[in-house]
């Protein structure tokens, strides 16, 4: 329950970090908030032989709103994001997600982008970035890519990160101001990993019916998961009893034949999952602004 | 923080620097050591306790520049320039208890007493942020802190009677940290 040996280091500037990594990407792991990487370690289920910690990099520690969505760089911390006048004004449902991770002492520490790199199927931003189809940014010495969501997530804790790159920056779209949004998760404790969530953001026609839908899934499958035939089913509706029994009906088929553990059977789950959309849809419609 | 003039290098032991409960304590330590390990074995401080290892179980948490954090996960390499809150830090000069150590005591808020260095920490950060908690929030905020013994009752009511107390201008006694 300790970490194994490592070399570590602790740069100041991103350039700095980038040319370690071009040097030692297929060995070295980056520490940013350490929620996720030090259990690792301690557990011994990581030994990279080198470590970058990118926390004193104060270039990366920001939060903007830029034109189309909102910015957030590599240190800033789940608190912050959760305490920023900007977030809780401009995207409340981001907030409304973070306050959902773990417990307060792990989001002191732990990080937005650093939750997106390590990409668990089962946490709550990478089911954020999918439900919005929003975008990272990965650097390299050799330059920039923008990756989006759908295309950065590849299966259990893995991504399209090549060795010699680091994500910096995580891009969540803005929500328009009329459409209706909503996140759940049901988990056995507070704090615990959810065993279903789900979110949600529905955006309303001027006689309002559903114009545009967008629901995502945690913890039903390896990766993240956005329900394209859950949001046809109600696109078009005005969310009656009826429509949302059948998108619940088709969320079930979502739920992979393998995501049965101690908490939970598959069958178990795709109650859950049923269940969960119903909720999760309800809510965000509630929090529609009826155009007029 | 180091100064960057040439190329980083790594290293696997690291000169550490940290203010603990007001005091500056130097060591050389592993790169690899936790900030959990470091408190108890190198610095002696052994009211941190360390439970599960793996963020789970809160007996670890300590103040981090005024943040509760897990000290299980951060290596001690990380804390260097930081101050620190642990439970040795909480009472008064003359030992007299924290307002929240003494309601604990009052309200029988522990049994084995092994989760109760990380509790007093937790509600200290809690309370800091939440002066008047509703017992579904203080439940909330708790959930990162495990106890087999009491099942909760009385840690419940001892965070209220230590919340009361506070609201009515019994002193915080603000870590002693040195920024």
């Amino acid at each position: 329950m300790k970490p194994p040996r490592f070399g570590y280091c602790a740069p100041g500037m991103l350039d700095e970090a980038l040319a370690l990594l071009e040097q030692h990407g297929e060995d070295a792991k980056i520490l940013a908030g350490g929620q996720s990487l030090i259990p690792l370690l301690n557990m011994r289920l990581a030994g990279p032989a080198y470590i970058i910690d990118i926390n004193h990099i104060s270039e990366l520690n920001y939060i903007e709103a830029e034109e189309g969505y909102l910015a957030v760089g590599a240190t800033v911390r789940h608190r912050q994001v959760e305490r920023s006048s900007l977030v809780k004004e401009k995207h409340p449902l981001l907030v409304e997600v973070v306050q959902h991770i773990g417990h307060m002492q792990i989001r002191n520490r732990g990080t937005i982008v650093g939750s997106i790199a390590h990409a668990d199927p089962a946490a709550e931003l990478p089911a954020l970035l999918t439900c919005l189809v929003g975008e990272v940014v990965a650097q390299s010495i050799h330059g920039e890519r923008v990756i989006k969501a759908g295309e950065f997530f590849t299966g259990y804790l893995s991504t399209s990160l090549n060795p010699e790159e680091m994500l910096t920056e995580v891009r969540f779209p803005w929500i328009t101001p009329q459409s209706g949004w909503a996140f759940m998760e049901l988990a056995r404790r507070s704090g615990d990993y959810a065993l279903v969530g789900a979110v949600a953001v529905l955006t309303p026609t001027l006689d309002d019916h559903c114009m545009s839908a967008h629901v995502a899934y945690l913890g039903i499958s390896g990766n993240p998961v956005r329900a394209r035939e859950v949001e046809d089913s109600i696109i078009g509706t005005t969310l009656d009893e009826q429509t949302l029994e059948h998108a619940a009906e088709i969320a079930r088929t979502f739920v992979s034949d393998d995501m049965e553990d101690v908490h939970a059977t598959v069958d178990y789950r795709r109650a859950l999952t049923a269940e969960i959309t119903k909720r999760v849809v309800r809510a965000a419609w509630a929090r529609r602004k009826a155009m007029k | 923080m180091q100064e960057q003039e040439e190329t980083p290098t790594f290293s696997e032991e690291s000169l550490i620097s940290v203010t603990v409960n007001g005091h500056i304590y130097e060591r050389n330590a592993p790169v690899r050591m936790l900030l959990s390990d470091f408190l108890r074995h190198e610095l002696h401080l052994t009211g941190t306790h360390v439970g599960c290892e793996h963020g789970v179980c809160g007996c670890c948490t300590v103040l981090l520049n005024g943040e509760a954090v897990r000290s299980c996960l951060m290596l001690a390499v990380q804390a260097d320039g930081m101050a620190l809150t642990t439970i040795e830090g909480m009472a008064g000069t003359n030992s007299e208890l924290h307002p929240i150590q003494q309601a604990f005591q009052e309200k029988h808020g522990l049994q084995c007493g092994f989760c109760t260095s990380g509790m007093i920490i937790s509600v200290h950060a809690m309370l800091h942020e939440n002066p008047n908690p509703t017992e579904e929030e203080i439940r909330h905020e708790l959930s990162g802190n495990l106890c087999r013994c009491t099942g909760y009752q009385n840690i419940v009511e001892a965070v209220k009677l230590a919340a009361e107390r506070l609201r009515a201008g019994a002193a915080f006694n603000a870590p002693k940290e040195v920024e």
